[in-house]
């Protein structure tokens, strides 16, 4: 617990963070960029479950190992999705949202 | 727990078996995978224990080995189905890959539905998807390929991140990760069914329902075909399964709230995936929009919250999986043939290629859901499931769609059968495991249709959800 912080301020801040990166994710043409969104949104997740935990429940630590193992699985997924982005810019020689459009609707 | 078990000394034993196998002779590790994989297949069918593990993360009974078991069926009617592209595509040092990654992603599918919280449902979902995104840009060197992995990951990557906020909330709420604590805990609160929205429009991006589901043609159309029919029904199968356990039994205090909002979903969804599909050519993003549209009838079942929604469910996801196998095997023996993939090359294929023909016939009649094949009954128990709670509305408008749906069902029937054509795909003989594979589905389609003890096992069964 921080001093003289009380849970809202926290979850606001938390809240704000979630939609920016989605306002990111949904507006970027980057794919590294949208990546770096996706990022965001689950950092404001980790954040949430670590507040919550500590602010609501401190005597059971679920929420706090819930966001190790998020922490975890967001690396997993960013390096494969790099390693996506790196392969499909050897064939483009571009990371542009606008390239990847063979297959439409 | 035999299940996970086994397929991880499986994938133990691929990965040695590599190292110990000289370069020219790697394909032998095609039958060697598939052999593995058919000793699970059986072995799983005997009896097994119930009970948790992990403190109440991990728990198992009888419905979910059951549910195992039907995905284990699939994945190995799909590996069959791909034996041949095995051969012919893919490069040596990838094979063991292929079993590697697609056995990673089903244990996943393993731990997500035997789930006794939301971290272990995280990890299982997580688990069964990123191999998948691997095995989509199997082929490195496509570039279709390699798009419809990053839209894949990209969306996927939203979709868990949405349905973790949507947790968040949840654990506020209900004080605990824990399923069961949170089905007694929980109240109704505005945070509670804000976490709720957040949660189900995670894993709807998992079973592409209709705001969520534009990902799926062109995920569909640049996989590998065996891939396609991997996402089509073993993942949308497994993700159906634990959205429905988690709705009836974690968040039933909520149940005025969700069956709102699957109601708006499932009607959009059926409208959405039968709509787009009567303009496709290609015949996997044909599938793909069947498949979505399939999946708002599924949600009829859901909107029944109790046992016999279960029960139904469970059966049309039987009944979905054999039909679309069936589908997808003709599809890729086609393209493994001729490298075509559009439905105006199907033209004429009846007086050329009779029994593929048969196959593809009886797997759309099935999925349109015309009465001597299972898809009949798979739909008309849906449909008692949502009328038996006053649902009449919902049902009629699924009525509408299954007609809309024959449209685009029999056109590729009308292309085969009633059509001539010069440059029909000449006559070619299909490799011994695609026959198999095509014929376990067939089999399947029937046996479901007209054998009725199945269907009252599943209903036994689902008391235990």
């Amino acid at each position: 617990m921080i001093a003289n912080v009380s849970i809202y301020e926290i979850l606001t801040l938390t809240t704000l963070l979630f939609f920016i990166g989605l306002y990111g994710f949904l507006t970027r043409k980057n794919l590294i960029t949208m990546l770096m969104s996706i990022e965001l949104l689950l950092n404001a997740s980790v954040i949430n479950f670590v507040v919550i935990n500590k602010y609501m429940f401190p005597e059971m630590l679920q929420g706090v190992y819930f966001s190790i193992f998020i922490i975890a699985v967001a690396a997993a997924e960013t390096a494969l999705a790099i390693s996506i982005i790196i392969n499909l810019y050897r064939l483009k020689v571009s990371v542009d949202v606008n390239e990847t459009e063979t297959m439409k609707y | 727990m035999r299940h996970e078990i086994v397929l991880l000394v499986l994938i133990l034993m691929l990965l040695v078996f590599e190292i110990f196998t000289k370069t020219e002779q790697k394909k032998s590790l095609i039958y060697l995978a598939l052999g593995l994989f058919a000793i699970h297949t059986i072995s799983g069918f005997f009896q097994s224990t119930d009970g948790v593990l992990f403190g109440g993360s991990y728990r198992t009974n009888e419905l979910i080995h059951f549910f195992k078991n039907i995905l284990n069926v699939g994945v190995l009617i799909i590996l069959l189905q791909s034996v041949d592209w095995l051969e012919k595509v893919a490069h040596y040092n990838k094979l063991p890959e292929f079993f590697i990654l697609l056995f990673s992603s089903l244990i996943g599918m393993y731990f997500m539905i035997s789930s006794g919280d939301f971290l272990m449902f995280y990890i299982g979902l997580e688990l069964s998807t990123l191999p998948l995104v691997a095995l989509v840009a199997y082929n490195s060197a496509d570039i279709k390929g390699n798009e419809a992995a990053i839209k894949l990951i990209l969306s996927a990557a939203l979709a868990s991140a949405i349905s973790l906020f949507g947790m968040t909330f949840i654990y506020a709420t209900g004080g605990s990760i824990f399923f069961e604590s949170i089905a007694t805990q929980l109240t109704v609160s505005p945070l509670a069914i804000l976490g709720l929205i957040f949660f189900f429009s995670g894993v709807a991006f998992k079973i592409s329902l209709a705001p969520f589901h534009f990902w799926t043609a062109d995920v569909y159309e640049g996989a590998p075909i065996g891939i396609t029919s991997y996402l089509s029904v073993i993942s949308k199968g497994a993700a159906i399964f634990i959205l429905m356990t988690i709705l009836f039994k974690v968040l039933p205090v909520l149940s005025v709230q969700w069956k709102d909002i699957v109601w708006g979903v499932a009607v959009l969804t059926m409208f959405v995936g039968n709509l787009f599909a009567l303009r496709q050519n290609n015949m996997k993003r044909y599938l793909a929009f069947s498949s979505i549209a399939q999946a708002g009838f599924i949600l009829m079942g859901i909107i029944n919250a109790e046992q016999l929604g279960a029960s139904t469910v469970i059966f049309f996801v039987m009944v979905y999986i054999f039909s679309n196998l069936g589908a997808f095997g003709v599809v890729q023996a086609i393209s493994n043939a001729t490298g075509k993939e559009n439905m105006d090359d199907y033209t004429g294929l009846y007086r050329t290629n009779p029994m593929l023909s048969l196959v593809m016939l009886l797997s759309l009649f099935s999925l349109a859901g015309i009465p001597p094949v299972a898809g009949f009954f798979g739909k008309f128990f849906l449909y008692t499931a949502a009328a038996q709670k006053g649902y009449y509305l919902l049902v009629f408008l699924a009525v509408i769609n299954v007609t809309i749906s024959l449209y685009y069902y029999l056109l590729p029937v009308r292309a085969m059968f009633l059509r001539k054509s010069d440059d029909a795909i000449p006559y070619f003989k299909s490799p011994v495991f695609m026959r198999i594979g095509l014929l376990l589905a067939i089999a399947g389609i029937f046996v479901l249709g007209l054998y009725s003890p199945v269907y009252n096992y599943i209903e036994e069964l689902s008391k235990l959800l």
